[in-house]
């Protein structure tokens, strides 16, 4: 159970990316996070795993509170959370399996993975989620030999090698076509579904928040202005999260 | 619509203002001119000229290649002035084939001038023809210098003045022409060149690889993007500062100890051997144990985690010990070597030299590890004190140990002044330091929130520019003249000057490289839960490699041509023996050392751009 109460991020420019945020997110749902661009949805994400420093307010996670714990501890909550992006941020030089490896930086002793030697039995669940998401065979191929689909795939292993109880996804289809986009929303749906793994992701197009989502959020600069199904999210209500002129393309 | 205004009519003003910076680019190139001495008057003296003339054919015959010469030396004698009996000295004996020389008149008077022919000789050579004083036929010393030019039938003419040297004796006419025999060979300035050019660029390696060794952590260090998260409070930062020189003393003993200990033994090689290999196994073993390769797995217990750190202090001091026993061992082994390795002594030379570095460096490198592991192991006790405690024990905390860290450094740095000028006086060198510490440490301690985590990945970056900065603007050149003092003339003062010009001038360019990268994997690895050395391995080396490479080929290139030069202060290498041809006027032997930097140049820059092209 994540539990955001009165979050705030004011950043130094004194932008105000967050008001006075709460919401729960209940184990195992798939959370859909709608908002025009800039309205404060990666700023949501990033103060979950403390990526971004929140300026005020509690998040709580199983009971514990992430806004309070020290920097060892944050290490140990993070590697419980899983993040993909809209940028995939792979390193484009690096084989696809280390990247995957990467995922169990937060696990491994740092003495070893400093000489990139990780446990047999990593490699081994590497190439498991690498088959998981159907590219098993690009193992030791460069990450930016990949196309952009199969890249936002290595980052779903990547994440999942972290055993997530929790997966933040920042727009993860943002950058692919529709087709590509919902062969990475079923990966989600997938894990969410079948491993029980609470899933929060940032969404643009409605048809997909509708089509996979269990439960939406909408922010507008800063402010929660919508909590409930999607099914409810209305053309009244579409107004009202993206502004009077915005009209409905997907 | 300003602008268009603008355009409509151009404003007298503007005019005006070009015409006054076209004025005043005039005046600045005119006293230009007169700083630099601009004159072609100078140039057109016939005087320079002739020298330029000189210098410029010397240079374009750059002693390489030479022949073995034989010579043809025919003397024949002549009475200047003529007997007045009408004497001649009477003509040497030669065969069919044999050289001969011809004069008309058979005597003149001195001042006259007369024809001397050749027939025989070697064909097309040259060679000078000479009057010889004296009586002696052997006589070195000659007057007047004509160049006889043979056909291809071995014959030459010319005409002579004779000097005004009347003698009754029989003087003589030298004709001594030469012939080169045999192929072509290296002449003593091409091989002394070859051997110094080698030197050279072995010196700019050798000043490219150590620098890059030491230029990739210090880089990080003057990166800003890692710096910026690097936060700590007050306390750890204390902490850490007292943990440094405790842990650097305490390490060096320990370490000098394990070494004396070491020397003690005094093995014999195969038992040294036996003791490295039995070091390699314990320490194999023990890592195996006591780094377990995933954490989450193992009890986290108090009692095993101090084992395990007990167990990987004792097997830092068996590598130590393994260390020692092995640089004794190569140098032992490496001097053994060098008579029966002939002229691959070098090999043997170089064990030996290895094995010193490593005894010398062990200490050092003991030290700098005791130093950082006291030190981050005390600040992450401040760490934790920090986040365990309530903000008035932390305050209480700071008021004792921020003072105490201050001035334990700002004592050191008294010492090093003390060391450096010799003032011998306490006051400015012990207590002054001393009492300023303590009261900068408690302001900061009683001014600064307790629990605030203070920028000091920020200081630490300030710090490491400001040296770099302030080192790099010192020239190769300038810094060679220090270590000539230090090490003595010779390649290996060029090495260290061309070396630590390289640390500094690329530890800035690859910092650089490192603000450059894109955030977005750093980011990602950063969520996985890896700690700060972890992210940048994983997502800041991979990204920084090939610029990394391109810069070391860079400044690869710049070494090379500094190292040519460097010998003109003594720092060894090919400028050296370039230097001092110049200096005696021997532009033909400088001109086979300045072909030899254009080519070594030439095809470091072909050779690092292909390697650029196939790593990139």
């Amino acid at each position: 159970m994540l539990q955001i109460r009165n979050l705030t991020k004011i950043y130094d420019g004194g932008v105000k990316a967050l008001n006075n945020v709460s919401f729960d997110v209940p184990d195992g749902q798939f959370l859909a996070i709608i908002g025009l661009s800039g309205s404060g949805k990666s700023t949501l994400l990033r103060c979950i795993n403390r990526l971004i420093e929140p300026t005020d307010g509690q998040i709580l996670w199983n009971g514990e509170d992430i806004t309070a714990a020290s920097q060892e501890e944050v290490r140990r909550i993070r590697r419980k959370i899983g993040m993909v992006f809209q940028q995939f941020n792979l390193v484009n030089r690096s084989k696809v399996l280390t990247n995957v490896l990467a995922g169990r930086l937060g696990y491994v002793n740092p003495a070893w993975s400093f000489l990139n030697r990780f446990p047999k039995e990593d490699v081994d669940k590497a190439f498991v989620q690498l088959g998981r998401v159907g590219i098993a065979d690009k193992a030791y191929q460069r990450a930016d030999e990949l196309s952009g689909g199969q890249q936002q795939r290595v980052g779903i292993a990547r994440a999942l090698m972290q055993d997530p109880e929790l997966i933040l996804a920042d727009e993860p289809v943002a950058s692919l076509d529709p087709v590509l986009a919902h062969s990475i929303m079923k990966h989600l749906e997938d894990i969410n579904k079948k491993d029980g793994v609470s899933v929060m992701c940032s969404l643009h197009f409605l048809d997909i928040v509708h089509r996979y989502a269990d439960r939406a959020i909408a922010l507008n600069e800063g402010r929660l202005v919508f909590e409930g199904l999607p099914k409810e999210i209305n053309d009244a209500k579409f107004k009202e999260i993206y502004g009077r002129d915005a009209e409905r393309v997907g | 619509m300003a602008n268009k205004k603008n355009n409509k009519k151009p404003s007298a003003w503007k005019s005006i203002s070009i015409g006054a910076i076209a004025l005043l680019t005039l005046v600045v190139y005119a006293y230009g001119f007169q700083i630099t001495k601009v004159n072609l008057e100078e140039l057109r003296s016939d005087t320079r000229q002739a020298s330029l003339q000189r210098v410029i054919r010397a240079l374009a015959k750059p002693e390489i290649f030479e022949y073995d010469q034989t010579e043809q030396i025919i003397n024949f004698p002549i009475y200047v002035p003529c007997h007045e009996d009408g004497t001649l000295p009477s003509s040497p004996e030669h065969g069919a084939t044999d050289p001969y020389l011809v004069i008309t008149p058979s005597c003149a008077s001195p001042g006259d001038t007369i024809q001397v022919e050749g027939f025989n000789f070697a064909h097309n050579v040259t060679g000078p023809v000479r009057f010889v004083p004296g009586s002696d036929v052997t006589n070195i010393v000659t007057l007047g210098k004509e160049v006889g030019v043979t056909d291809n039938k071995g014959y030459f003419v010319l005409s002579m003045k004779l000097p005004e040297r009347p003698s009754e004796d029989v003087q003589y006419i030298r004709a001594s022409l030469y012939k080169n025999v045999g192929s072509p060979h290296f002449t003593q300035t091409a091989k002394d060149t070859w051997e110094k050019i080698i030197e050279t660029v072995f010196l700019a390696l050798l000043a490219t690889t150590f620098g890059t060794i030491l230029a990739i952590p210090l880089s990080f260090l003057a990166a800003r993007n890692l710096m910026v998260p690097v936060r700590s409070p007050l306390t750890s930062i204390s902490l850490s500062l007292i943990g440094w020189p405790i842990g650097m003393y305490a390490g060096y003993v320990i370490v000098r100890w394990v070494g004396n200990f070491n020397a003690s033994l005094n093995l014999s090689p195969w038992l040294g051997l036996i003791a490295i290999l039995l070091v390699l196994v314990v320490v194999w073993f023990g890592i195996r144990w006591a780094l377990p390769q995933e954490e989450s797995k193992q009890p986290q217990g108090k009692l095993i985690k101090g084992t395990r750190m007990a167990v990987m202090l004792a097997l830092i001091l068996v590598s130590f010990f393994g260390f020692f026993q092995l640089a004794r061992l190569v140098m032992s082994t490496g001097n053994g070597l060098i008579p029966s390795l002939g002229s691959f002594g070098f090999l043997g030379n170089f064990m030996f030299q290895v094995g010193d570095i490593v005894l010398v460096i062990t200490s050092v490198l003991g030290a700098l590890v005791a130093g950082g592991a006291v030190s981050s192991i005390m600040s992450r006790f401040g760490q934790q004190a920090t986040e365990k405690l309530p903000a008035t024990g932390i305050k209480l905390i700071n008021l004792i140990l921020t003072p105490v860290g201050v001035a334990t450094v700002l004592v050191l740095g008294g010492q090093l002044i003390q060391w450096l000028y010799q003032l011998n006086q306490p006051l400015y060198t012990l207590w002054g330091p001393m009492i300023t510490g303590v009261v900068i440490g408690l302001g900061l301690a009683i001014f600064s929130k307790s629990k605030d985590a203070l920028p000091t990945g920020m200081v630490i970056y300030y710090i490491t520019r400001t040296i770099l900065n302030g080192l790099r603007s010192i020239e190769a050149l300038v810094m060679a003249i220090v270590f000539v003092i230090a090490v003595g003339i010779g390649p290996f003062a060029g090495v260290m000057a061309l070396g630590l010009h390289t640390i500094v001038s690329l530890a800035k360019l690859y910092s650089e490289q490192v603000e450059s990268i894109v955030s977005g994997p750093l980011e990602a690895i950063q969520a996985t839960g890896a700690n700060r050395l972890q992210t940048i391995i994983y997502a800041v080396v991979p990204q920084i490699v090939p610029p990394y490479i391109s810069y070391t080929m860079y400044r690869w290139d710049i070494n090379v041509r500094m190292s040519t030069i460097i010998g003109f202060v003594g720092g060894g290498g090919i400028g050296f023996l370039l230097q001092q041809n110049i200096n005696l006027l021997n532009y033909q032997a400088a001109s086979a050392q300045m072909l030899a930097i254009a080519v070594v140049v030439a095809s470091m820059d072909y050779i690092s751009s292909v390697l650029r092209e196939k790593t990139i």
